[in-house]
């Protein structure tokens, strides 16, 4: 026997009511929040079996989102890797340009339920704080958005939308100044305000029953994929690939698939600049168990447990943990998870750009460069599907001043 | 009995109120934490809780975030908090306790972390992230070694929930003042007097209040009605703004003969 058929068989009848996807997730935080991620999961779960909720935010996805997104089939793309097919789900063509919006929509629903009356938010490459605000606009709550001021600067395009919408930008000084920052900020900002305020995580991290709850909300992308696949080549596919920083679009993304063995499924994290500790976001294949913002799951510690810098030229992957479904599922063998560096990303970037027309966000990137290469090694008469979680305008700037180039 | 079982019996029988003071480990040295140490006890501090930097604190407010910052930059590690307690020996020295986040006991090892701060003379944790859901084999095996776990009660907890986490609690019961993170305030709840107040008819643990206490007249005012009294950030303030070794523990006893006499006029 290998030890891979030892391990237990990864289900979609995940979390438990702790929380817990095998061993990871759970709930560590401070005592003062859990009444109010009590009253989330309570609120969450009777949102779920009511037709007049599910009907609300189905409206909402179809005419304010654009969805169903759609699946497009890369054909330049595919022939000049010489592999399988590969399919692009279209997330960046949503409203507000990525997938956050299906979550935050979500939430800011939920927000109303529980007749709570300010919105706070964390945001790393501002996809999720540009939804956050959009959906805070829509139903008219006050949002704060904390960003780290590292962030604020390489997405200044998400930052002024942000503010167009009429929210307010906090500034995060401390640490990296990144995604990791701009989490403990909101938390402790939450941690004052939690009687009148919803907090929206913005990826399946956090403690329960965010990941569980954010997931669902993503679970639309999987399971269009799935329908699209059997309309256009009428049997499922025989790969997908993510990117993975905190792993929203990608838990979204496989959820679906996740009880259908056949389905090969890759999860890319951000390589960044190498394997040396601080050099790179790939928690899954550096890391190690650990507890960070909330839950359990693989992070990126030194020995005695300190949070390490972490890097990635795309502030939406530049995060030191990943929500615990996805430690889950490696721990399972469900999903394989592999890292793709700054570099290879970049050339996935232009490539999809001039092959196919579409500049896709770097954080997306990541993900069509992995497909690539897995594609290569795959036949013509197969299929592999990419998330395109994102558009890439926020990144012209940023992409601009590392070529050196100014407009 | 721990050694905090036993201070509380002792000052419940004198009828005193216990005084601890919060310092960070390590900042801006552990020369400087263990120098505030050995003075915290004749300056009138009881017990003493030891905060070990975490470079992701979100129950902390500004004060007590960058004086983990400092320590972690003057490159404080984990093992000095063990060192340092072995150290700290010889009768004048205070009963102290961590203030740990639960991400570097799982790190380290639940089994490793309570021998290791067992055998430097610490006599229990305080874990604020550490849910009374998640913390039943961290309580047993604390118990096991009659290290307290200390757990929090906060204003935003129902009260059968308060009783529960009172149940699962050891040494005592740490009541946070404010819905918050911490740091000085001018004002506390109001309600706050009469929360702890109720808290007490359900509980024969001893229950001290930390979050916010900022001035002599604050404690004095909270005293009469708990066990104890925390104070934090306007401790890690004044370590902060001194200068020098000499000058920090000056700054820090000084303080502390305040608020000692502050709770035993109001008692």
């Amino acid at each position: 026997m290998s030890s891979a058929s030892a391990r237990p068989h990864a289900s979609a009848s995940v979390p438990d009511s702790q929380g817990r996807f095998g061993d990871f997730g759970g709930r560590f935080v401070p005592e003062t929040l859990t009444r109010a991620l009590d009253q989330l999961a309570d609120e969450y779960d009777r949102a779920k079996k009511d037709p007049e909720f599910q009907r609300e935010l189905a409206g909402l996805l179809k005419t304010f989102v654009g969805r169903p997104s759609p699946l497009y089939h890369a054909k330049r793309l595919s022939n000049s890797v010489g592999g399988a097919q590969i399919w692009l789900k279209r997330e960046d063509l949503n409203h507000t340009g990525a997938h956050k919006i299906n979550n935050t929509l979500g939430q800011a629903l939920l927000t109303l339920r529980m007749g709570k009356t300010r919105v706070i938010a964390e945001t790393g490459a501002g996809q999720h704080g540009v939804a956050s605000a959009t959906a805070c606009a829509h139903f008219g709550l006050p949002c704060t958005v904390y960003m780290g001021s590292e962030d604020i600067r390489r997405q200044k395009p998400n930052v002024f939308s942000m503010k167009l919408l009429g929210a307010e930008i906090c500034a995060v000084e401390s640490g990296s100044k990144t995604l990791r920052d701009a989490v403990n900020e909101a938390m402790r900002d939450w941690m004052s305000s939690v009687e009148n305020t919803h907090y929206i995580i913005g990826s399946v991290i956090g403690p329960h029953p965010f990941p569980m709850m954010v997931r669902d909300f993503q679970a639309i992308i999987g399971r269009e994929t799935r329908e699209q696949c059997r309309d256009t080549f009428d049997r499922l596919p025989d790969c997908i690939v993510a990117c993975v920083g905190g792993g929203s679009n990608a838990a979204g993304m496989f959820y679906p698939f996740v009880e259908d063995d056949g389905v090969r499924m890759v999860g890319v994290e951000a390589g960044g600049r190498g394997n040396a500790p601080g050099d790179h976001a790939s928690p899954l294949s550096f890391g190690d168990p650990g507890v960070l913002h909330g839950s359990y799951s693989y992070v990126m510690q030194d020995e005695d447990g300190q949070t390490c810098d972490v890097h990635s030229m795309s502030a939406g992957l530049d995060y030191p943990g990943v929500g615990p479904e996805h430690s889950y599922w490696m721990a399972t063998g469900r999903v394989d998870y592999i890292d793709c560096g700054d570099d290879a990303a970049m050339q996935a970037f232009d490539q999809l750009a001039r092959t196919e027309g579409i500049i896709a966000a770097l954080e997306s990137s990541h993900a069509v460069a992995k497909a690539m290469t897995i594609a290569a090694e795959m036949k013509p008469d197969q299929h592999l599907v990419v998330c395109l979680s994102g558009r890439g305008d926020k990144d012209a700037m940023e992409i601009a001043r590392l070529r050196g180039v100014t407009f | 009995m721990s050694a905090i079982d036993q201070l509380f019996s002792e000052l419940r029988q004198s009828k005193k109120k216990a005084l601890m003071p919060f310092v960070t480990a390590g900042d801006p040295n552990i020369e400087t934490t263990e120098a505030i140490l050995r003075a915290l006890g004749d300056a009138g501090a009881d017990l003493c809780e030891l905060g070990i930097p975490y470079s992701d604190p979100v129950a902390d407010g500004p004060v007590i975030q960058s004086s983990y910052q400092r320590a972690l930059e003057s490159g404080f590690k984990l093992q000095q908090v063990f060192d340092l307690g072995k150290r700290l020996t010889g009768d004048a020295m205070l009963p102290r306790v961590t203030m740990v986040s639960y991400s570097i006991i799982h790190r380290i090892g639940m089994e490793t972390y309570i021998k290791k701060a067992v055998e430097a003379g610490y006599s229990g944790a305080i874990v604020p992230d550490l849910l009374v859901e998640e913390s039943a084999e961290f309580a047993k095996l604390c118990k096991a070694s009659d290290f307290s776990l200390i757990q929090l009660v906060t204003p935003t907890t129902p009260r059968e929930r308060q009783v529960r986490i009172a149940e699962s609690s050891t040494g005592f019961l740490y009541y946070v003042s404010v819905t918050g993170i911490t740091g000085e305030r001018t004002a506390l709840p109001t309600d706050l007097v009469d929360n702890v107040s109720w808290l007490r008819g359900q509980t024969d643990l001893p229950i001290c209040i930390g979050f916010g206490i900022s001035s002599p007249d604050t404690a004095a005012q909270l005293a009469p009605v708990a066990d104890g009294l925390i104070v934090g950030s306007a401790i890690v303030r004044r370590i902060a703004s001194a200068s020098g070794k000499e000058n920090v523990v000056r700054s820090v006893t000084e303080f502390v003969g305040q608020l000692r006499k502050a709770i035993d006029d109001a008692t």
